[in-house]
C-alpha cells in the first residue's frame, strides 16, 4: 500500500515519551539535579515559575523544572496543570504589606526615606562580566550583612496618601468577595482585582515588552518608581470555624508601586494616579512590568483615550497568559490537512477559468 | 474498570464538573448562543482540544462507549491522545464504530455515518466566536450577539464574491442556528454543515482556551449564510476514494511522490472501512 501520512498511533506516543525522558536525564555519568539543588541554586526560576504558576510551593515548582528540562513555560503550565485539581479551602486574609521582613527597599521618588533604602540581593549595580571563577568550583560566598531589620516600615507612598495627592485605593469591603480568575468566567469589562490577578499569572516576558512599550510612548504614563520592596510576609487565614486567626505561611513576595502621571479637573484637585505591581518570589523585573501595565489598563477609568495596546484590557487579558498561548500557537502543529484540503479545493475552485463573463 | 490512580473518574472534580454541565444545559436550552465556563488547566495544551475534553469529561458516565477523531480519522495521533487519556482517567470503553458510540468527540469532522437520537458529538473549538475575524473585542461581538447584528458577516461574504466570485471560506463557515444566534461550526470543511441541520444528536461545542460553551440541541436548524443568487454549495471531487470507492464521502489528497502523483480516500476511516468491509473498493494492490 503506498499510503504513508502523520498517522501516529499509542506507540509512537509512548516512545516519543521515553526518549523525552531519557534526554532530559542527560548523560548519565553526571550527577542527577536534585530538587534541593534547584530550590538553593536556581532560585530565581523558582520564583518565576511560582508567580506564574499561580502556587506558591518551592518543592513543587522545582519539581517541574526538572521534569520540564529547564523549559520554564513548561514547569509553569504543569505547575498550573496540578494547581488547578486543588481545593479552595479558605481564602486568606489579605497580607499586609508594612509588615514585610524587608531584604530590599528602594525608592526613587525620595532620596531619604523613613525606614532607610536596603539594596539587598541584587543584580542592579553589578558589573555584568562573566565570573570564569565559577567555572571551577566556587569557594562559598560569605556576605557582608547588616542586621535583617524586624521592625514595620510603613509604605512611602502612604506618605503621599495622607497629603491626598495620590489617588486613594478602594479596599474591598469584607463583604465582598475577590474575583477568582480561576474559577470564574473571564469577562469584559473586568474589574480590577480579575485584571491583577490576570497580570500576577501573566507571561513575564510579554508583560515586559509591553511596559516598555508605555515608556516609549504607546499610552505613556510618567512612571516614577514609588516604592520596590521585597521580603518574607505572613499569610493568614481565618477559619469560622475556629474563630481566631491561624498564620499557614511566610511567603516571599516582591512588590511595586509605581506613582504616575497626575491628573486633575475641575471637581478634582490634581493627583498622581498608581500602578501596582505584586509577584510572588524575588521577581523585580515582573513586578514593576506588572504595574506599568496595571496602570495602562486604568486608561479608561481614568477618563483617557485608549490608543494603545497596553491600555487595551481585553488585549491584554486575553493574551497575556502564557500556558494560553503556548497551546494555541502551538497547536499549529496537529494535523489540519482536512482544512488544508477544503481550501485547496477553494483555491483550485477560484482559479478555474470563468465560464461566462 | 479501573481509573488512574489519584484522579476523579474523567479527571475533573465533581465540582467542577458540575459547574461545566450548568454551562451545558444553558446553551441547550439558547441554541448557538456562547456560555462563559471557568475552563481548567488541563494536563494537555490549551489549543489542543482542552474545551471538548472538559466537555466531554463533564458529561461521560461509567456505561459510555467513547469515540475520538481527529481529521475524521480515529488513528491521528492526537486522537489516540485523547482517547488514551479518556481511558487511563474512566477506564470507559472505547470504539471506532461510529454507531456503537453513545459519546464522540471530534475534530475538524462530522462522521459521514449519520448520527442517531441518543447520541453526543462534542466539538473541539478553538475561535468560538464567529464574528472574531471582523471584530477582535469581545465587548463588541457581545453586543452584536445581544441586537443580532450579523450585517458585517454578510458584507464580508459579498466582499468574496466580488473579489473571487464564490464565497471563498472553506471551512468554519459561519452558520444562523434556530434562526437566531450566528454560530462558528468549529473548523469542519463547509461539507459537513448541512450535517448540523435537524441532526437527531445532541451537538456540544467545547472551547477551552477562550472558555466558552455553546450547543446544537437535536433536531435544531442550522443554515449555512448564503444569499439567494449565490447559494450555499459544498465542494465536490470529480475523484472516487482509492481504497472504499465512495464519491459521496469527503476525500483527503494524499500526495505519493514529489512529481506531483496524488490519490484521493476518504478522511473518515470508520466510514471507509465499513464501506470496503461492505464490499465496495476500486482498490487494487500496486
Amino acid at each position: 500500500m503506498p499510503y504513508v501520512a502523520v498517522k501516529g498511533g499509542e506507540k509512537a506516543i509512548e516512545n516519543a515519551e521515553a526518549l523525552l525522558k531519557s534526554q532530559r536525564r542527560g548523560d548519565d555519568n553526571i550527577a542527577e539535579l536534585s530538587l534541593e539543588q534547584i530550590e538553593q541554586q536556581l532560585a530565581l526560576s523558582v520564583d518565576r515559575v511560582m508567580a506564574e504558576g499561580s502556587l506558591y510551593d518551592r518543592k513543587l515548582a522545582a519539581l517541574a523544572i526538572k521534569q520540564s528540562w529547564g523549559d520554564l513555560v513548561e514547569a509553569i503550565f504543569l505547575l498550573r496543570a496540578y494547581r488547578t485539581t486543588l481545593p479552595r479551602l479558605y481564602y486568606s486574609n489579605p497580607i499586609d504589606t508594612n509588615q514585610m521582613q524587608i531584604r530590599r527597599r528602594i525608592s526613587a521618588i525620595f532620596k531619604d526615606i523613613p525606614g532607610g533604602q536596603y539594596l539587598g540581593p541584587t543584580y542592579d549595580y553589578i558589573h555584568r562580566l562573566l565570573d570564569f571563577k565559577l567555572i571551577a568550583e566556587s569557594e562559598t560566598p560569605i556576605p557582608s550583612t547588616a542586621p535583617a531589620n524586624h521592625e514595620s516600615i510603613p509604605r512611602i507612598v502612604d506618605t503621599l496618601d495622607k497629603e491626598g495627592l495620590i489617588q486613594t485605593e478602594i479596599s474591598a469591603t469584607p463583604e465582598q468577595t475577590p474575583f477568582d480568575l480561576t474559577r470564574q468566567p473571564r469577562k469584559f469589562p473586568a474589574s480590577r482585582d480579575a485584571r491583577l490577578q490576570n497580570l500576577a499569572r501573566a507571561d513575564e516576558g510579554f508583560l515586559l515588552s509591553l511596559a516598555y512599550s508605555t515608556q516609549r510612548g504607546y499610552g505613556k504614563n510618567h512612571p516614577f518608581a514609588g516604592e520596590i520592596r521585597m521580603g518574607e510576609v505572613e499569610v493568614v487565614i481565618f477559619p469560622e470555624e475556629l474563630g481566631f486567626e491561624v498564620a499557614i505561611a511566610d511567603i516571599t513576595i516582591t512588590e511595586v508601586q509605581m506613582v504616575n502621571q497626575f491628573q486633575g479637573n475641575q471637581d478634582q484637585p490634581a493627583q498622581f494616579t498608581r500602578g501596582y505591581g505584586l509577584t510572588f518570589g524575588y521577581n523585580e523585573r515582573k513586578a514593576m512590568s506588572m504595574a506599568l501595565v496595571d496602570r495602562a489598563m486604568r486608561a479608561e477609568e481614568l477618563t483617557e483615550t485608549v490608543t494603545s495596546p497596553a491600555q487595551n484590557i481585553e488585549f491584554v487579558m486575553s493574551h497575556s497568559d502564557n500556558v494560553e498561548a503556548q497551546g494555541f500557537v502551538q497547536h499549529l502543529k496537529l494535523p489540519h490537512y482536512i482544512d488544508f484540503q477544503a481550501e485547496l479545493n477553494m483555491i483550485r475552485q477560484i482559479r478555474q477559468p470563468k465560464n461566462h463573463v | 474498570m479501573s481509573n488512574e490512580t489519584g484522579y476523579n473518574f474523567g479527571y475533573l472534580d465533581e465540582q467542577t464538573k458540575r459547574s461545566i454541565r450548568r454551562a451545558i444545559l444553558k446553551a441547550i436550552a439558547i441554541p448557538g448562543h456562547q456560555i462563559p465556563f471557568s475552563s481548567r488547566e488541563m494536563p494537555m495544551s490549551y489549543g489542543w482540544g482542552t474545551g471538548g475534553i472538559q466537555v466531554t469529561a463533564s458529561v461521560i458516565g461509567q456505561n459510555d462507549v467513547l469515540k475520538v477523531i481527529d481529521q475524521g480519522a480515529d488513528d491521528t495521533s492526537n486522537a489516540v491522545n485523547i482517547r488514551r487519556f479518556f481511558r487511563k482517567v474512566c477506564g470507559v470503553a472505547t470504539t471506532e464504530k461510529t454507531a456503537q458510540a453513545t459519546l464522540i468527540q471530534t475534530r475538524h469532522r462530522i462522521p459521514e455515518t449519520p448520527l442517531k437520537a441518543g447520541q453526543t458529538i462534542v466539538y473541539q473549538v478553538p475561535i468560538p466566536e464567529p464574528l472574531q475575524w471582523l471584530q477582535p473585542s469581545t465587548r463588541e461581538t457581545k453586543k452584536m450577539h445581544a441586537l443580532e447584528d450579523y450585517g458585517a458577516m454578510y458584507v464580508k461574504l459579498y466582499e468574496d464574491i466580488t473579489k473571487y466570485g464564490h464565497i471563498a471560506t472553506s471551512y468554519d463557515y459561519p452558520v444562523m442556528v434556530h434562526d437566531r444566534y450566528l454560530m462558528s461550526p468549529s473548523p469542519i470543511p463547509r461539507f459537513d454543515n448541512p450535517k448540523m441541520n435537524m441532526n437527531p444528536a445532541l451537538q456540544l461545542f467545547g472551547a477551552g482556551r477562550e472558555k466558552r460553551i455553546y450547543a446544537v440541541p437535536p433536531y435544531t436548524k442550522v443554515e449555512s449564510l448564503d444569499f439567494a443568487d449565490y447559494p450555499f454549495t459544498v465542494e465536490r471531487w470529480d475523484k472516487a476514494c482509492e481504497f472504499c470507492g465512495s464519491r459521496t464521502s469527503y476525500l483527503d489528497e494524499v500526495v505519493l511522490d514529489d512529481a506531483g502523483k496524488r490519490m484521493w480516500i476518504c478522511s473518515d476511516t470508520d466510514y471507509c472501512r465499513e464501506s470496503q468491509e461492505a464490499g465496495n473498493g476500486t482498490f487494487v494492490e500496486n
